[in-house]
């Protein structure tokens, strides 16, 4: 198969050409020596330094247990944003099978659409290997539809451990929460998964045990000193409710959001990532551990893309490794 | 001693074949010749538009009019449809469901346009109206769960009170056995789905009215080879019944509390290889349900040997009702009490399956109920069709001609011209069908459009208003603003939008996405194979499946898209009913390798290539293209010069060289060297 330009795919994304989204994450999920290449192109014309500043796009992070409603939050969020005019493109994310390395994609969150709409993209990722996390280049594919799209959606399923790789990336994170599930407000309190931006109770329509589960969670808010975070209530059965409030507090967010300082500690969260994802804690270990790799990344240029801050972080590892740390025995 | 037969034999079981027809007009003149010969009873088949709620001139409607049943778009069809035929004298039975109590609100209102006039009193029939197998197997629901069965209760009570002639439910086992369900789960998702409806009737009726209701709800069930125990399901299904009755719901009454059932036998099982030998399949099936008169159906129906080839031609059918005349004429079956009476192995085997269906309803009932529980009976169901599918394919259960004993010696049934199945002239005779069937679907679309032009807007703005307003509170009964949109000259389409908008809109569940995944010792060549593709590619191999139209029997579709995903492959589904254009948006956005399509509806001639073209539209136009379903082969051979890569059949069972036949379909495009 011949691989598509990486910078052609950039100016295209740059000219807000969104027809151009199947090609980036066909391209993006290659991992082909050749298609990397003109994945590092592509990110490298895209980055701030090349863009003049941060991607313009609201990335939102969308996660949640299994049966909370994500399905019918997306499809009337997607229907909300576009009456706005807003170009949207959701990258929703399913576990891979262990066994086989097959997934089952689409089928879990089905998010209604025009299929005649050509501003909306919905493409499915299979996690892979990573569990209860993100898709190798879900980042990646994030970041560059971002400078596209007015709106990307990151949507993953879990509780406690997806929310956290999800805010790496996402502007703001969103959790929904099924009325009379405990385990959001569990792990909220236990501290196994941190606080997100906006909490969604869904299906709301239930009446007095999501009123419940609504107040549980401020109680919870409160208790742990996040007065910031939103909860919003929704109910999709019509007339739908509450979306315009969640619409609101997703907008707020983002606004009060000091976006460059968290879009640049996303790409360094995954420099860091993918870096040791290739080198594994040998790699680590010769830039001093986590912290010293930090300091490297603090360092570098903020309009770096992330190919280019995971090269440096290559070039410093094998400097150090060309002196032995250790006397070969 | 006392003599073991009866004083007087029993009367035979209803005899019923299955025969469809597909216009107003046509199936008028068809009922209006069978009445002039004596026939008291109508039975009327919908077509797929009618049966999920679109009008003929909605986009998903495309290539299904008039197909599968007759096209019934507002009250001026229903007329035209019961044109001269007395609905007084008339039992008329309706395979409708999702959309039931909007039918039955237009033949109450054909009956009282009528000349002379007939009252709903006075009205009998029945109407299929068991929408929770729909998400389970059949796939023409139209709204979620929950407010699907309220419609089933408001009709239910508005006929038990207002026509108590009308069978207003008759609730379907047999499809379920078609998706793969085992004895033990065919009752208990049948009696599950029962509760449901009438815990839902409960609250909608005078409490007195209950053995009433209770007495009205008939059920339909499926019959397979292993005749012994499938005896035994329908005596403990019986059994289980009367005590439900009598515990749950306080029916005094024995004869209220009496399971009444039809059967068609199974089609699951019948064969495409050696096909003669579903004849013997077919008769053992048959007593399976006849044979104890404790647990005999009322009614019976059976498919055609050749049901696996194609469709059936009138002589095959004849074949099927003689073999129903032979036990019911022939033999001393009717003579006798029940001949199982006392036998302790069909009494453990009863006890057997009457304790596994009670563990199972326990677990829906732990779920809140059927409703609640449609998911886990849906995932349970594909679990079970994968786990028949495994045996069949490893040989661990025989299927004679099948996957043993398969040296045939050559079928002289099937050497003729013909091969044995009604066969329509590939080129002259289709292009005919065609044509007339492109005239059907424009007159529809014309015809729904000049009904709407012809009558008062401002009543029918006003009285689907008035239904939308009852359908938000559950509080009132569909019925009457149905029967009164009905009146005003609503269409089919817009009273199922007026319930879209206020009950949401719904996709049935898949089942696939809770199988598990097997370790699968069988699949690690096809894995490696996968495996070693997708490296060649750069990314995993991704294999979109899709089910274009209205046809909502998904269990070849389910079924592969499991196995793609066990081989290795990334596998996109998104259930049935998508357009053409949904799935091609879905092909380019997803960047799959390959689109496996399926259909059964018999629309293949026309979906097919609108997929194919909605590709290209899409940017899509290189993806290549594979299509299963009961294609025959003049028609495979068109589609593939469509464009289509293969096309697969019943015959090829064999899921695992299905999926490597893709995989090497994918690697030849891509250049990946074998």
């Amino acid at each position: 198969m011949s691989q598509p330009d990486g910078r052609e795919l950039a100016a295209r994304l740059r000219d807000r050409d969104l027809a151009a989204a199947p090609a980036v994450l066909n391209l993006v999920e290659t991992r082909t020596g050749a298609a990397r290449a003109q994945a590092a192109e592509l990110l490298a014309a895209l980055s701030p330094a090349a863009l003049g500043g941060e991607a313009k796009a609201h990335i939102v992070g969308v996660t949640g247990p299994p049966g909370a409603g994500k399905s019918m939050l997306l499809s009337q969020l997607l229907a909300a944003w576009r009456s706005r005019g807003q170009s949207v493109a959701v990258l929703a994310i399913d576990p891979s099978s262990r066994r086989s390395g097959g997934s089952l994609l689409g089928d879990r969150v089905r998010i209604e659409s025009d299929p005649a709409d050509g501003s909306v993209f919905v493409r499915s990722m299979a996690a892979g290997n990573r569990l209860g996390g993100l898709a190798p280049a879900t980042r990646t594919a994030a970041a560059a539809l971002a400078v596209a799209f007015d709106v990307v959606v990151i949507e993953t399923v879990g509780v406690g451990q997806s929310e956290t790789e999800v805010a790496e990336v996402a502007d703001t994170v969103a959790v929904a929460v099924q009325p009379g599930a405990g385990d959001v407000l569990q792990f909220l309190k236990a501290g196994i998964m941190e606080v997100p931006d906006v909490l969604v109770v869904t299906k709301a329509d239930l009446g007095r045990i999501a009123q419940r589960t609504h107040a549980d969670l401020r109680a919870a808010l409160s208790a742990l000193g996040a007065r910031e975070t939103a909860v919003v209530a929704v109910s999709s059965v019509p007339p739908p409710v509450g979306f315009d409030e969640l619409l609101a507090a997703l907008d707020e967010h983002r606004r009060r959001l000091d976006l460059r300082a968290r879009r640049l500690g996303a790409r360094r969260a995954q420099a860091l990532s993918e870096f040791a994802t290739e080198h594994g804690e040998r790699g680590l270990r010769a830039l001093g551990g986590p912290r010293g790799a930090q300091r490297l990344l603090a360092s570098l240029d903020p309009g770096l893309d992330v190919p280019a801050l995971e090269r440096a972080l290559e070039r410093r590892a094998n400097d150090d490794r060309s002196v032995p740390d250790q006397p070969i025995g | 001693m006392t003599s073991p037969r009866l004083p007087e034999p029993d009367r035979p079981w209803l005899m019923r074949t299955y025969a469809g027809h597909s216009d107003a007009k046509r199936s008028n003149e068809l009922y209006r010749r069978n009445l002039a010969k004596g026939q008291t009873g109508l039975s009327v088949a919908f077509d797929l538009p009618t049966q999920t709620g679109y009008d003929p001139d909605h986009e998903l409607a495309r290539g299904e009019v008039g197909k599968v049943g007759v096209s019934i778009a507002h009250r001026g069809d229903m007329a035209t449809l019961l044109d001269g035929i007395p609905l007084e004298q008339m039992n008329t039975s309706m395979t409708i469901n999702a959309t039931a109590a909007w039918l039955l609100s237009l033949y109450i209102v054909a009956a009282e346009e009528q000349s002379p006039p007939t009252p709903e009193s006075a009205l009998q029939g029945t109407t299929q109206n068991d929408i929770l197998k729909e998400y389970l197997s059949r796939g023409t629901y139209a709204f979620p769960p929950g407010p699907s069965l309220r419609l089933v209760a408001d009709t239910i009570a508005y006929t038990v009170t207002r026509i108590p002639r009308w069978n207003p439910i008759n609730i379907c086992s047999y499809h379920l056995q078609e998706a793969g369900a085992t004895p033990v789960q065919e009752i208990a998702f049948a009696l599950a789905n029962a509760i449901a409806v009438l815990d839902a009737v409960r609250d909608r009726v005078e409490p007195s009215l209950m053995g009433e209701v209770f007495g009205r709800i008939s059920f339909f069930v499926n019959a397979g080879v292993r005749f012994v125990e499938e005896h035994a399901k329908l005596r403990a299904m019986a059994a289980l019944w009367d005590e439900l009755g009598r515990d749950r719901y306080g029916v005094a009454d024995p004869a209220q509390r009496r399971f009444r059932y039809g059967v068609q036998v199974n089609s699951l099982g019948l064969t495409e290889a050696q096909p003669e030998n579903n004849v013997y399949r077919i008769c053992l099936e048959a007593l399976g349900v006849t044979l104890g008169r404790d647990a005999r159906a009322r009614a019976l129906q059976l498919p055609a040997w050749n049901e696996a080839l194609g469709l059936p031609r009138p002589w095959d059918q004849q074949w099927s009702l003689r073999l129903q005349q032979i036990l019911a004429y022939e033999t001393d079956l009717l003579e006798y009490p029940d001949i199982f009476e006392g036998s302790k192995v069909m009494e453990a085997l009863v006890a057997e399956l009457a304790a596994g269906a009670r563990a199972e309803l326990e677990r829906i009932a732990e779920r809140g109920g059927a409703v609640e529980a449609v998911d886990y009976m849906k995932a349970a169901l594909v679990e079970s069709q994968r786990a028949r599918w495994r045996r069949i394919e490893s040989g661990e259960q025989t299927v004679v001609g099948m996957n043993r004993f398969q040296e045939s010696e050559p079928s002289p049934l099937t050497a003729g011209a013909d091969g044995g199945i009604l066969v329509v002239d590939p080129s002259v005779e289709r292009e005919r069908c065609d044509a007339i069937e492109a005239w059907r679907a424009g007159r529809d679309q014309q015809a729904v459009a000049a009904w709407r032009a012809s009558r008062d807007q401002a009543a029918v703005a006003d009285a689907l208003e008035q239904l939308g307003r009852v359908a938000r509170d559950p509080g009132q009964s569909i019925m009457p603003a149905s029967i009164a949109a009905a009146r005003a000259g609503a269409t089919t389409g817009e009273w199922a939008q007026a319930l879209r908008d206020s009950f949401g809109e719904y996709r049935g569940p898949t089942g696939i996405g809770e199988t598990a995944a097997p370790a699968g010792q069988d699949l690690a060549e096809l894995r490696d194979e996968v495996e070693r593709v997708s490296e060649a590619l750069g990314r995993r191999l991704k294999l979109l499946v899709g089910k274009p139209g209205l046809d909502g029997h998904s269990n070849g579709a389910e079924q592969v898209a499991v196995r793609a995903r066990d081989a290795g492959m990334d596998v996109v589904y998104e259930g049935i009913r998508l357009t053409p254009r949904q799935i091609a948006t879905s092909a380019a956005h997803e960047g799959v390798h390959v689109v496996g399509l399926s259909i059964l509806s018999g629309s293949h001639g026309e979906l097919i290539p609108a997929v194919l073209e909605a590709l290209r539209e899409a940017g899509a136009g290189e993806v290549p293209v594979v299509v299963g379903g009961i294609i025959p082969e003049a028609d495979a051979a068109a589609l593939r010069d469509a464009g289509v890569a293969a096309v697969y059949t019943p015959k090829d069972w064999d899921l695992n060289r299905m999926i490597g036949d893709i995989v090497a379909l994918v690697a030849e495009r891509n250049s990946v060297p074998a």
